[in-house]
């Protein structure tokens, strides 16, 4: 990693970094590069978010699905942790609440590899300041 | 294409099962099963017009459906491809909204603090730079003077969000404006209101915006060494911390000549044993410095001595994430969110009887009962709303009265309570006032340095007091001398600990007069929570004798032949409720 010297090399590593994640939106194979993220504060932690990741990359290694699981902050439904968000390309994200592992072989089952909603999902209601 | 039904107790009440079973069965009639699927979701926060429906993929959003109208959202919307429109949210102004992209309601949380929390990776730096992360940083240092950086927080109108509310842009301005030949930017992340947890959550969830601000701080007050004092009782948070400064040092992002500018910036942490007078400024810095964690008198501010004597410029965890933001999206984006003194938004920790706990992020100005009705969607169990506490411990409760306020930091004030850093306790009809105000002062007295005597032993006596309340022991001019104390403490404590901790009690006096006489002259507790001002008794009439009740008991207090009224002594029963479990007759009652 080298260190970046000026804003422009700053741009420059803005635009390879974001080519890399537009990279993984565009996939043309529908079932490449599903995004997951698991909500991994201390209150999704504690609700059991380490062992949902943990059973998340198992399996979907096990069941060939090409998926990307990274770990991210609070999303702010502390009332249904453990939180995962799902983005499989070309389409909104998704966020199911209280994941158990069962929910989580049922998302990956149902949601990721047929398209089929599960419940408990959760509905967001914010606006991030990009939409602006 | 997908429905969606609402599956939160809201809308459960008002019958959103059997919209889901009816809806399935229409599609059948119409052989859609195949091609629509129904899908019992989590609360969508819009609890007021429930039951919700909505049509994935277009975002129809239909409000307050009942059982009967599934046909009409089969026949006209699914098989025509026609919105329903008398079903369509009703704007309070203009027509009906056709889908939920274009709600106000949607735009009631704004994420600014919180814009990386929970979306990229928080041990990832090229993911924090991907979302224009390290940009306000490098144009600060490339195109902006220090001046000019000063200009614009002031002009953004940002306010300390640790709960003073001092505006941010004037505190830097002090400290740029006292020359020294070492300066210090320090972050407090000692977070102790009970039940508030957004600083910890933005340092787990976005480190680097924490950084990035504390850099762009340094550069604009004259400091090149920046410190994080955090408790230690965080540590997911310490570990993120440490990784991502690792990070931006080998990014070149903190360290020498950053942006190959001459300015220089490195950040170290210092960690808290966890007193909550350590989040005062001037105890944090002694408390950094190895001494014990007191305040000390203002004036002189930190901005002219403070860390190891130098100027000092302290900013809580929430004010430093909005900087970045600021400074890319210019101070008149920032300024327009939110109410003319008060802009920007606020991160609340929603807790207690509310459905939705969690972190939210609204503007300021949203008002009380959109919070807690609307985003929080409203009361635990479907019970009685009774007042919402906020500003931790030094803050009050507010009642119905007050929902409509808009939330801001002087509107807090102006009702007897305050912003505080931000924790919001929703309580019911069964919270005890009397109860929570013991509760906030139980923590004070807990967590009082005491240096001076108010806080110290005023609090205490003020503790005592209440716990003879909630006994049923007080008499009725014990209430004038908790009044008294309240003011006194008040008014003679040094730091803002003391100076604050009465506003629980006062405020819940003044709201809840009547509870708290009620516990004084009549020994009871209108909301059924003291334990000492409670007794079970049995209904003889109910009771069969069957001595369940009397197996259950823990401590024996309850005799009674097979067949015979049992009774329960008074002076053994220990309130634990065992025995109106066991009962199956209703013959045990509290009174």
């Amino acid at each position: 990693m080298g260190k970046i010297k000026s804003l422009e090399d700053l741009k420059k590593k803005k635009q390879d970094l974001q080519k890399k994640v537009d990279l993984r939106e565009r996939a043309d194979q529908a079932e490449a590069y599903v995004q997951i993220k698991v909500g991994m504060a201390t209150s999704g932690i504690a609700s059991g978010a380490k062992e949902i990741y943990d059973f998340l990359v198992e399996n979907l290694d096990k069941r060939n699905v090409e998926a990307v699981v990274t770990q991210a902050g609070d999303m702010g439904y502390s009332f249904a942790e453990p939180t995962i968000e799902v983005t499989k390309p070309g389409e909104e994200p998704v966020v199911f609440g209280y994941v158990t592992k069962e929910k989580a072989d049922e998302i990956i089952e149902k949601y990721i590899k047929r398209g089929e909603l599960v419940d408990g999902i959760l509905p967001q209601n914010y606006r991030t300041i990009d939409e602006e | 294409m997908h429905l969606l039904v609402c599956g939160g107790t809201g809308c459960r009440a008002s019958a959103s099962d059997s919209i889901t079973e009816s809806l399935k069965e229409r599609l059948q009639e119409h052989n859609l099963q195949d091609e629509v699927q129904v899908v019992m979701t989590g609360c969508f926060g819009f609890c007021e017009k429930g039951p919700i429906v909505k049509v994935l993929p277009d975002n129809t959003f239909y409000t307050e459906v009942s059982p009967e109208d599934t046909r009409e959202i089969v026949e006209e919307h699914l098989v025509k491809g026609r919105q329903v429109d008398r079903l369509l949210y009703q704007a309070p102004e203009g027509g009906r909204v056709k889908d939920s992209k274009h709600m106000d309601f949607y735009k009631k949380q704004i994420r600014i603090a919180l814009r990386n929390c929970g979306f990229i990776d928080p041990e990832s730096i090229d993911e924090y730079i991907a979302r224009d992360g390290y940009f306000a940083l490098g144009t600060a240092l490339n195109e902006m003077e220090p001046r000019q950086v000063i200009d614009q927080i002031k002009e953004s109108g940002l306010r300390g969000r640790g709960g003073g509310g001092f505006p941010a842009g004037l505190k830097w301005e002090f400290a740029s404006k006292n020359e020294a030949d070492q300066k210090y930017v320090v972050c407090n992340a000692d977070e102790g209101d009970p039940g508030a947890f957004m600083d910890r959550s933005i340092l787990e969830g976005d480190p680097h915006a924490v950084l990035e601000a504390m850099a762009i701080c340094g550069y604009a007050t004259g400091a090149d060494k920046g410190l994080i004092y955090i408790r230690a009782e965080y540590p997911l948070a310490i570990k993120r911390l440490k990784i991502a400064i690792e990070q931006a040092r080998e990014y070149g992002m903190l360290g020498e000549s950053i942006f190959d500018s001459p300015f220089n910036f490195d950040i170290q942490l210092r960690y808290g044993a966890g007193a909550f007078v350590c989040g005062e400024e001037t105890a944090l810095i002694h408390s950094m410095e190895g001494e014990r964690g007191e305040p000390t008198f203002k004036p002189p501010f930190p901005a002219e001595s403070g860390y190891l004597g130098k100027p000092t410029n302290v900013n809580n965890v929430e004010t430093y994430a909005n900087v970045p933001v600021i400074i890319n999206k210019g101070a008149d984006w920032f300024s327009q969110i939110g109410t003319e003194k008060s802009t920007g938004t606020k991160v609340f920790a929603l807790a207690g009887k509310v459905n939705n706990v969690g972190l939210i992020e609204v503007p300021m100005g949203t008002t009380l009962r959109e919070v807690i009705f609307e985003i929080g969607g409203g009361i635990k169990g479907g019970k009685k709303f009774k007042a919402v506490q906020t500003g931790g411990p030094s803050g009050g409760c507010l009642t119905e009265e007050h929902l409509d306020t808009p939330i801001d930091f002087d509107n807090l004030l102006a009702v007897g309570s305050m912003m505080g850093s931000g924790g919001m306790i929703v309580l019911d009809e069964d919270d005890c006032m009397v109860s929570v105000a013991k509760f906030f002062l139980e923590f004070t007295v807990e967590e009082s340095c005491g240096k001076c005597a108010p806080c110290r032993v005023g609090n205490k006596r003020m503790y005592e007091l209440l716990e003879r309340i909630t006994q049923g022991k007080a008499e009725k001019k014990d209430l004038q001398r908790l009044n008294n104390m309240c003011h006194v403490i008040a008014d003679t404590s040094l730091c803002g600990l003391g100076q604050t901790a009465p506003s629980p009690v006062l405020s819940t006096m003044k709201n809840f007069w009547n509870e708290y006489v009620a516990h004084v002259e009549d020994q009871r507790c209108p909301a059924g929570s003291c334990k000492d001002l409670m007794r079970y008794e049995i209904i003889p009439e109910n009771c069969v004798g069957c001595t369940a009740c009397a197996r259950k008991c823990p401590v024996g207090a309850i005799t009674g032949e097979r067949k015979q009224v049992h009774e329960i002594d008074q002076d053994k029963c220990i309130k634990c409720g065992a025995c109106l479990e066991a009962c199956k007759f209703d013959a045990v009652t509290i009174k």
